[in-house]
């Protein structure tokens, strides 16, 4: 086992070269990342015995993604933000084909405006589509996760494609020591492909063109897929413990930090929750029991085990890096879904919504999110969902509306607009 | 924690000397975690990188606001207010600046009190350009005062091996003798204490007005606008144009430009400056090898 400085991009790459994956179907033009680049040159240079094919967008790999893991093949691919909605049709599609394989997304802010760095809003759109979703931190948990979800994915009991995600720049751009598993260890935990009764052969046809279904059996699909997902949370905690046993790193489906004893936690998914986790360890020198929940699965939503640790509890924030217009932090939600009505739930569950496009989230940002959770506590009231925003942010935004605005004039003036 | 802020210029390499800096660091028994950051890549603009070091895991990521060492290859990005370079910097921080003006003109220039260090500028000697992010690697390792010229020396051999052992031996010359210049100033740069959590600054957070969708969608209403941005100011190398040599085809360079940046006027070409952005394609394709690559600072010096 070595131990290297490796970034998400590639920290996904050997995940997906430990895995033995066979077929990696690729856009691989912007926004495609340097993923595909380093397993095309172990490709190359014969270091990884797979096939790639490049396709003209995200919408066919997707397809041929698919439809590869259908004929029985291992397959593995990826894509960031645009690319991801760009094939949004086809991740609805070939999630009902319950072919199995894994997708691996560079989470990043969508247009409009266009924006290149990190935020949730591309994944969350992917939230219904019937993919199992687990959510790295670190670059260690990038490859350790591609090589967990070939398991999940592959599992007889679920049998649904998994995307594993990691945020842009913070994870993909970014290098940490990563610990790269022995091959044959690697090998033997994921194990092989066993794709039972979808393998396509030219001898035995099947098809995917399922005929036009009315409601009734239609309904029998979807909800057999829903239950499928549910099943992944007992899959993940065994494979996860499984996982920990051979390679002495642990990945429960929502990490708890600094919790057993805390009165406030935050909760927050991706590699800004390593911020956060550090803002804990400032809070608790400063004498605050605070604590810190970070999960790893989304889809299925791990919602008995938020309710067991957040039980008894007297505060949550929830921070979103992600923004459903018109109603908010999609994890505060859910979260809020999850809790409402049980017994001994936190009273107070609030939202912070931070980190679009990148923007920090700065230490002095998570102390007073601390601070407003401990204080509506105290009050017995939540207040509003809070849209993280600084004077001075303003304060630049209206400088540069203040310069647009003059142009505009002079545009009105010299008549530039009335051409229109 | 070691918090280290590089500055330069797309295509100086800082990206590969936060690299040849964590390689180092990590060789060290560090933690690390370095990363480079940049908008839609492009040769010449402000792209800057960060290294973390630290005896444990490293928890923080992204922009670091508090840094412990700036590094400054390109000293024009100073006053360029997106390059960001003094963001940040208090007393406690080392600014290391490339730049053929001493330190004392910088601190009387910036009014800073922090140390300010300079290193030699070599980025007029075209043939040295290539080395900077070596060279700020090197000074900037001795600079922390806890990697050893050994560690230095493994980490450019691994970070460039690709690049063949001629590049790599070139760069391990700059990046030492960058490394020995810097002796005096060994071990001055010290990371600063952490953010406590009991006595910090609020932050100042606003209920976001709502803008009516005149103000508040991202649309731009001036037409042809791009003239007014002034790419030029991305270039590292210009390409000058040697009318003797020049045999007036009138269409070569300017067609291959393609940012459309030369203009032919009754076949003879001229470069318009203010938005050739310094990619060499005319330098390339001009059959009688008329356009020359000369180093921006350079060039402008000989203009004034």
């Amino acid at each position: 086992m070595t131990r290297r400085l490796l970034t998400g991009n590639g920290a996904a790459a050997w995940g997906a070269r430990l895995a033995a994956t066979d077929y990696i179907p690729a856009f691989p033009i912007t926004p495609q990342t340097e993923i595909i680049e380093d397993i095309a040159a172990w490709i190359d240079i014969g270091d990884m015995p797979a096939r790639m094919v490049t396709m003209e967008s995200e919408h066919s790999m997707i397809t041929a993604a698919a439809a590869a893991a259908a004929s029985g093949v291992r397959v593995f691919s990826a894509t960031s933000s645009q690319g991801l909605l760009y094939g949004m049709e086809m991740l609805y599609t070939v999630a009902g084909w319950r072919a199995p394989f894994v997708l691996v997304n560079v989470s990043r802010g969508l247009a409009s405006p266009i924006t290149l760095e990190p935020d949730h809003n591309d994944i969350m759109a992917a939230r219904d589509c019937g993919f199992l979703q687990l959510h790295c931190a670190t670059c260690q948990e990038v490859l350790d996760s591609t090589l967990m979800a070939f398991r999940l994915a592959e599992d007889a009991r679920i049998r649904l494609p998994v995307i594993v995600n990691m945020d842009g720049f913070y994870l993909s751009f970014t290098r940490e020591p990563v610990e790269i598993p022995d091959a044959g260890a690697a090998r033997r935990f994921v194990g092989d492909y066993d794709p039972e009764n979808v393998r396509f052969r030219a001898s035995s046809p099947v098809s995917q063109a399922v005929a036009v279904l009315g409601g009734a059996p239609y309904s029998y699909f979807r909800y057999e897929s829903h239950l499928a997902a549910q099943k992944g949370l007992a899959v993940y905690d065994d494979l996860s413990a499984e996982f920990a046993e051979r390679f002495d790193r642990d990945y429960p489906a929502i990490e708890a930090w600094q919790c057993e004893d805390a009165d406030i936690v935050l909760v927050m998914l991706g590699s800004f929750a390593t911020k956060a986790r550090a803002a804990v360890d400032r809070l608790r020198e400063a004498g605050h029991r605070v604590g810190l929940l970070r999960p790893r699965l989304l889809r299925p939503f791990p919602a008995e085990t938020f309710r067991s640790l957040l039980s008894g509890k007297a505060g949550v924030a929830v921070i979103d890096q992600n923004i459903s217009m018109g109603m908010g932090g999609v994890l505060h939600s859910e979260l809020a879904g999850a809790l409402y009505g049980q017994p001994d739930m936190p009273p107070r569950l609030l939202s912070f919504i931070g980190g679009l496009g990148g923007r920090d989230i700065s230490m002095e940002e998570f102390f007073e999110i601390a601070a407003t959770t401990r204080k509506a506590v105290e009050d017995g009231h939540t207040p509003p969902p809070r849209l993280m925003y600084t004077e001075q942010e303003l304060r630049e935004i209206r400088k540069l509306q203040a310069v647009a605005s003059v142009e505009r004039e002079e545009l009105d003036n010299s008549g530039g607009l009335n051409n229109e | 924690m070691y918090r280290i802020r590089f500055h330069g210029r797309g295509g100086q390499g800082m990206k590969t000397a936060s690299r040849i800096l964590g390689t180092a660091l990590f060789l060290e028994g560090y933690e690390v975690q370095d990363a480079p950051r940049y908008g839609a890549e492009r040769r010449g603009a402000p792209i800057f990188a960060f290294v973390r070091a630290d005896d444990q895991p490293i928890n923080e990521r992204g922009i670091i606001t508090r840094p412990d060492l700036v590094i400054v290859a390109d000293d024009s990005l100073v006053p360029v207010p997106a390059a960001g370079v003094l963001a940040g910097v208090d007393e406690h921080t080392v600014l290391l600046i490339n730049s053929d003006e001493n330190a004392g003109t910088w601190q009387h220039r910036l009014n800073l009190r922090c140390r300010i260090v300079t290193l030699p500028a070599e980025a007029g000697d075209r043939a040295e350009l290539r080395f900077i992010g070596a060279t700020c690697s090197g000074a900037a390792a001795r600079l922390l005062g806890n990697i050893s010229r050994e560690s230095l020396q493994q980490a450019i051999g691994e970070e460039l091996a690709d690049l063949g052992s001629a590049v790599v031996a070139n760069n391990l010359n700059k990046a030492l003798a960058a490394y020995d210049s810097m002796q005096a100033q060994a071990g001055c740069v010290h990371p600063r204490e952490e953010t406590d959590a009991s006595a910090y600054s609020r932050p100042a957070w606003i209920d976001l007005p709502f803008d009516t969708a005149r103000v508040s969608a991202p649309d731009i209403h001036a037409a042809a606008n791009s003239v007014e941005v002034r790419t030029g100011l991305w270039r590292t190398l210009r390409p000058v144009i040697d009318y003797e040599r020049c045999n007036r085809c009138w269409w070569v360079c300017s067609t291959f430009c393609p940012d459309g940046a030369i203009r032919v006027e009754d076949t003879t070409p001229e470069i318009d400056y203010d938005h050739c952005k310094g990619c060499m394609v005319c330098v390339a394709q001009c059959p009688p090898h008329a356009i020359e690559a000369i180093p921006e600072q350079q060039a402008q010096e000989a203009v004034t």
